[in-house]
């Protein structure tokens, strides 16, 4: 055969055309392929950084104290009843166990600043604990309780800045007037001196130059604002100015205030805080906030410094100081944060749980559950299997299709308007919710249901009847088992889609602060409580910072949830399919 | 359609052979909607033999088929008129319920739709939900016959638990088969039962056929004239709505007395 081949006469321009059409598809599949990795690279970056965030939250630093259990303290009325113990000063009691951890600690102020370490909503546990084992009373009893939400983000370094500096010499502390003179043998300090000399330059420098460009402005701003403009550019010229001064350092001492990084030394157990820093790095003079301040000739000490200033965070140094001695006494220890699943919400960060709104999402995911997958799937086979093909069908077929487009927080007006109001359901219990959330699952359901009874194939429609069977039997024999895998899994996206969500459960007040978990139990539907996604949005909004984490590490456990439903979904679709 | 007009049929005598008739029909007409598909059908079936339906696509012979179990019920807006009676009992009579008809009229589809269960429950499906077995041992009893009589049993009688999907599709069009023996019908309707099945499979089933007339009245409908010669003993001609000529198989195929017959099954159309 020749090369043009007469055999073939249209074989060039089909040529001509596959590259085009190649070239196409190429097209296609590399969109396809770059939509997808987009799509995983996103997933990953959300994921990973909810789970970064989060992550911190499912440890926590817990205060392990032995208590004594005084008589007089736990006991007032002095016969051991109920009533008494519910009366007893448990709050004293942790109080004192602190106090013995320091002994040295004396002044008003001081002790009132130690008690910060833990928050007294702990006393009501040692109450209960107290409560369940009268026995303990008069005993010394080892009570766990979880540090205070801003020093256990210290310990998991998410508050502060801070470095441990290497130190080579010997230290000796002595007490002088108020404070106390640290001395190194080798001049550790110097190179913090030398840091601090720099940086004081540089921040002078700033605040010049900040002058300098208020001093410009002031020439063209209006006569009314040039005193202000002009006050304000002598004042930070004064700062500099100042700055200056303490950085030349006339008497050798360089001053760290507490909006310049904290020093802290520590020692022999002890711990003090540096004011002053000799330019030569030889000597610096403090106060001692943990100890007597005497300490001879110690190699092993630690030369800490917390970049973060003293008036730009929420813990003093002093806090931090006891929570460092007591992590090395081991008095603090970190674990797993059991807090988290055993209490519902809380006020303090530490004690803050998504025990309730777990319950509460359980509990309304049950009526969601019951209410919605059968009315949903007997619907579906009503109108695809039996209802006439008529205008009074198809209006039901296009409302149906419509309540799957109306917004969700619409179904929480609804919810308040009637099952509330006219009803007179409780507010904020699960079983408002459940109804609500039940409303705006079915369309889901039922769409998913005719679907799934669609793809149905007719033959074993033909098949059941042709033998026989009556219109229900071929339906409950042969179709229905047929559609299972795609009804659950309709019904289950529709589940999934309902434990998600928050809109309408704000409406029917499952929004509210509620300390308590709802009991697992028939009881538990109308007593009020709120959901996974609602604690989400209530901490989202929290004003501590511990919160913050708490939201992520409560969206994990939301995300865990939804994953295990699914997977259900995929096992019973899995065991449930059959050929035809 | 350009010739809607009722057109007559012709009988050929003899029609009957020896066999007493099976299913009597009178003048059935019937539309879908505003369409009409069969137009005044009439004809006597013969018991104990095989009457096979031939014609065109679209000639109406399946509508036809479908009238004899009700299956026209199903279909949203279909209309029968006219009389069919099996044994002398009218079923085209809003008073007789289908599902007891479609007990005793059972009928075998064009694919193969075995239900997707097992063997074993395909076959005992009619038996169980018509209450025709009263132990479990009349129920196996039944099974066995049936699949026996389908010709299916030496082939999965050790296997009657494996989905009756996996088969081969000449293996599921017998148990179809089978299952519509197992309620011990009268009438057996096929609706093309080798369309979808290889030359060997079909050479089976035809051969089933020819063992089931003995005790059933078989009526077939089949695009294969060499089906309908070699299987049936009764030959109809259904062409556009309309029953065109109906008599003895060899009569059909050797002397038919319309032109248009003689131009189908010589190949001329369709």
């Amino acid at each position: 055969m020749t090369d043009t081949s007469p055999a073939f006469p249209v074989r060039e321009r089909v040529e001509k055309r596959l590259a085009k059409r190649y070239r196409a598809e190429l097209r296609f599949r590399s969109a396809g392929l770059t939509a997808i990795g987009l799509a995983v690279a996103i997933l990953f970056i959300l994921i990973g950084s909810i789970a970064s965030e989060g992550l911190p939250a499912f440890t926590a630093h817990e205060l392990v104290l032995p208590v004594s259990l005084d008589r007089e303290l736990v006991d007032p009325e002095g016969d051991g009843s109920e009533a008494s113990l519910r009366r007893g000063s448990y709050n004293r009691v942790l109080q004192n166990a602190l106090r013995e951890e320091f002994p040295g600690v004396t002044s008003r102020g001081d002790v009132r600043t130690l008690f910060r370490l833990y928050t007294p909503l702990n006393a009501t546990r040692l109450m209960d604990a107290v409560l369940q084992d009268p026995g303990l009373i008069g005993t010394n009893y080892v009570f766990t309780m979880p540090l205070a939400d801003d020093l256990d983000l210290y310990l998991k370094g998410r508050l502060v800045e801070d470095r441990t500096l290497p130190v080579g010499g010997l230290l000796s502390v002595a007490p002088e007037g108020e404070g106390v003179v640290l001395r190194s043998s080798t001049g550790d300090f110097a190179a913090l001196a030398r840091e601090i000399g720099q940086s004081m330059g540089a921040e002078a420098r700033i605040l010049e130059l900040r002058s300098q460009q208020v001093g410009e402005a002031v020439e063209q701003a209006p006569i009314e604002d040039a005193a202000r403009l002009q006050a304000e550019g002598d004042r930070h010229a004064a700062a500099a100015e100042r700055l200056r001064q303490a950085a030349l350092a006339a008497n050798g001492f360089l001053p760290i205030t507490t909006e310049m990084p904290s020093i802290i030394v520590e020692a022999d157990g002890q711990a003090f805080r540096i004011n002053e820093l000799a330019v030569d790095g030889s000597t610096a003079r403090g106060v001692a906030l943990l100890g007597n301040g005497e300490v001879a000739d110690a190699s092993a000490w630690t030369l800490y410094v917390i970049d973060t200033p003293e008036a730009s965070r929420r813990v003093s140094d002093q806090l931090i100081v006891w929570t460092r001695s007591l992590v090395a006494r081991g008095v603090i220890k970190a674990g797993f944060n059991t807090y988290l699943f055993t209490n519902a919400d809380s006020r303090e960060p530490e004690l803050a749980g998504v025990k309730g709104a777990l319950y509460g999402s359980i509990l309304t995911m049950i009526i969601t559950m019951f209410l919605s997958v059968p009315i949903g799937v007997f619907t579906a086979v009503y109108l695809e299997e039996y209802a006439p093909k008529n205008r009074f069908t198809d209006l039901i077929e296009v409302n149906i299709n419509n309540l799957a487009a109306v917004p969700s927080i619409v179904f929480g007006l609804l919810g308040l308007a009637v099952f509330i109001n006219a009803f007179g359901l409780p507010r904020s219990a699960p079983l408002v919710g459940g109804l609500v959330l039940s409303l705006m699952t079915l369309p889901t359901v039922i769409i998913a249901t005719r679907a799934a009874l669609k793809a149905v194939p007719p033959s074993i429609r033909q098949a059941a009847l042709g033998i026989g069977a009556s219109k229900t039997q071929s339906v409950f024999h042969h179709v229905l088992p047929l559609a299972a895998p795609g009804i659950l899994t309709g019904s289950i996206i529709g589940l999934a889609q309902a434990l998600g969500e928050t809109a309408p459960l704000l409406m029917i007040g499952m929004v509210a602060f509620i300390a308590d978990a709802p009991s697992l139990g028939l009881a538990g539907f109308t007593e009020p409580a709120t959901v996974m996604p609602v604690q989400i949005f209530l901490w989202s909004d929290g004003a501590e910072r511990a919160f913050e984490a708490r939201t992520a590490a409560a969206i994990l456990i939301l995300l865990a949830l939804m994953i295990s439903f699914n997977a259900v979904a995929i096992y019973l679709r899995r065991r449930f399919e059959r050929r035809w | 359609m350009f010739d809607t007009e009722i057109q007559p049929t012709v009988y050929h005598k003899n029609s009957l052979g020896s066999s007493p008739v099976k299913v009597e029909v009178r003048d059935v007409s019937v539309s879908y909607g505003e369409k009409q598909a069969l137009f005044n059908v009439s004809l006597d079936i013969p018991d104990h033999s095989v009457t096979a339906f031939i014609g065109p696509s679209g000639c109406g012979k399946s509508t036809f088929l479908r009238c004899m179990n009700r299956m026209n019920d199903t279909i949203e807006g279909a209309r029968v008129t006219g009389s069919l009676k099996i044994d002398g009992a009218e079923i085209n009579d809003r008073a007789v319920d289908p599902v007891v008809l479609r007990a005793s009229v059972g009928m075998v589809f064009q694919k193969p739709n075995p239900f997707p269960k097992s063997i074993y429950d395909n076959v005992a499906y009619g038996p169980r939900i018509h209450g025709l077995a009263s132990s479990r041992s009349e129920l196996d009893d039944v099974v066995e016959h049936s699949l026996r009589k389908a010709g299916l049993w030496a082939e999965v009688s050790d296997r009657l638990q494996d989905p009756g999907t996996g088969l081969s599709g000449g293996q599921q069009q017998r148990l179809v088969i089978a299952r519509a023996i197992a309620v011990s019908p009268e009438v057996i309707l096929m609706d093309e039962p080798c369309s979808a099945l290889d030359p060997i499979a079909t050479a089976k089933i035809e051969e089933l056929i020819d063992e089931l007339r003995e005790n059933y009245c078989i009526i077939i409908v089949t695009h294969s004239m060499q089906q309908a010669a070699r299987v049936s003993q009764m030959t109809a001609f259904f062409h556009m709505g309309s029953l065109i000529e109906v008599g003895p198989t060899e009569e059909i195929f050797t002397n038919p007395l319309e032109s248009r017959t003689q131009d189908y099954i010589t190949g001329r159309f369709g």
